[in-house]
């Protein structure tokens, strides 16, 4: 889609190994997954944005995120210093945010 | 007291460990390499209220406008709220000050413990995006505060925004305490503590126009003195009403942007803040064509001057707006960095030579 650079992410579900704790269900503010018969159902996967509260929280290792703070300011501040642009710490530092 | 840990090392390696007893030897183990001493003193329980004073509200304006940023930090320790027993429950909360206020006066008419962790005077989300709101920090405070000696259940309520940075089961399974993630607004825990259960409009993050709009101020706050010295050097080389269109640009992308988004077409905030920013520059054409003394050219060259001054600012602000929103994701941003800065530098520096022309063709008018 045009002008959407949202619609993919890192997230990665593994439904095999979920034992349907339901825990990512509790976390997610975005609503991503929503409960299942045997396992939780990964329903809004373009709504993620990465928190990494889900992956944080499972105890089998069902779910893998990259996640990190989606910063702009922090990660041009990272690529202007010559550091990685995925280490860029959240802006809450100092004086911001 | 001192001590020394990093978050990484308490992450969950341990496959499927899920809701284990407590593990004494993990415990221990924790306890020893974080430096805390089996015969360290527990500090003592404050008192706290849920009426919020003046001085707390002032206090949360302040913050609001990025004056004195690591100062609103509230003591590390437990608090004691109304009568709390040894059955009454436990939150978890940041020692930023307008997050311990905004639970303690959620908690009216509760009688109940808080646990104030220390998360460098940062907010709960911050704080779990940077691992200072996590695993580590919350067992070590559990051991620190003695709370096992307080309270007979073994249950901590923590908000949900926190998650991030905490790993519920291993908190369990190093400190013997079972995390309960509560809502993400402290408001709805007078309701949810009738269940113990969160419903899912209590689980989501919502972004509301008064959630934008308190960000507004230290959003002008950070680009206040940038905007001065291009306002300087604008009225320098075309007047005033080339210094107030900077003026203009500034709160735009500061105060109009972070209001207005939602309403403007499309997903990527770097289009929106085109979109935006070339809305804007339509009055000052508008004045430009009307009523000008400048050539046919330098009409022209005015409005297209000032059409790509303020849509690549408004955009660049637009983007940098990303972090303080509650959806866009590292993977978004970065698509969106490489998509549109490049472009948004393109169009500045175009502007800026074609202001600097523009400069010297009235310069050497006056000549």
């Amino acid at each position: 889609m045009m002008f959407d650079s949202y619609n993919e992410n890192t997230l990665q579900y593994y439904p095999e190994k979920c034992i349907n704790c339901l825990m990512c269900i509790q976390v997610c503010p975005h609503g991503v997954f929503t409960e299942g018969e045997e396992h939780v159902e990964l329903k809004r996967p373009s709504s993620c944005m990465e928190c990494g509260a889900c992956a944080m929280n499972c105890p089998v290792q069902a779910i893998e995120v990259q996640s990190g703070v989606g910063c702009a300011w922090a990660m041009i501040r990272a690529a202007l210093r010559g550091k990685d642009m995925d280490s860029a710490d959240c802006c809450c530092n100092g004086d911001s945010c | 007291m001192e001590y020394h840990y990093t978050v990484k090392n308490m992450d969950n390696n341990d496959k499927g460990s899920c809701c284990q007893p407590e593990s004494k030897a993990d415990t221990r183990q924790f306890i020893q390499m974080i430096d805390l001493d089996k015969s360290s003193s527990a500090p003592e329980i404050r008192e706290t209220r849920s009426t919020i004073s003046f001085k707390d509200r002032f206090d949360h304006f302040l913050a609001r406008l990025g004056v004195s940023r690591m100062g609103h930090i509230v003591e590390p320790g437990i608090y004691r709220l109304g009568n709390p027993d040894e059955d009454s429950p436990v939150f978890v909360s940041a020692n930023y000050t307008l997050s311990f206020d905004v639970l303690r006066s959620s908690l009216d008419g509760i009688d109940c413990y808080i646990l104030v962790i220390d998360t460098k005077g940062i907010n709960v989300w911050c704080a779990a995006g940077k691992g200072t709101f996590g695993t580590a920090e919350i067992v070590y405070r559990i051991r620190w505060s003695g709370l096992s000696d307080i309270i007979k259940h073994r249950n901590i309520i923590l908000p949900q925004l926190s998650a991030p940075g905490v790993s519920a089961h291993e908190v369990r399974r190093m400190s013997g305490f079972k995390v309960e993630y509560g809502p993400v607004r402290a408001r709805d825990l007078p309701e949810y503590l009738k269940t113990h259960t969160a419903t899912p409009e209590m689980r989501r993050v919502r972004f509301t126009f008064w959630d934008r709009l308190v960000l507004t101020p230290i959003e002008f706050t950070h680009i206040i003195l940038p905007t001065l010295i291009a306002a300087l050097i604008l009225y320098l080389l075309a007047g005033p009403f080339a210094a107030f269109i900077a003026v203009l640009i500034a709160f735009t992308g500061a105060v109009l942007f972070p209001v207005l988004y939602p309403f403007i077409p499309t997903q990527d905030f770097s289009t929106k803040g085109l979109i935006l920013g070339a809305i804007v520059t339509i009055p000052f054409a508008a004045t430009i064509a009307a009523g000008s003394e400048l050539l046919l050219w330098e009409g022209i060259v005015a409005i297209l001057t000032i059409f790509l001054l303020t849509t690549s600012v408004t955009a660049y602000l637009a983007l940098n707006f990303t972090g303080c929103t509650t959806h866009t994701s590292r993977t978004g941003v970065k698509k969106e960095i490489f998509r549109y800065v490049p472009l948004m530098a393109l169009m500045a520096v175009t502007g800026m030579l074609l202001l600097i022309i523009l400069g010297i063709t009235r310069l050497m008018e006056v000549i």
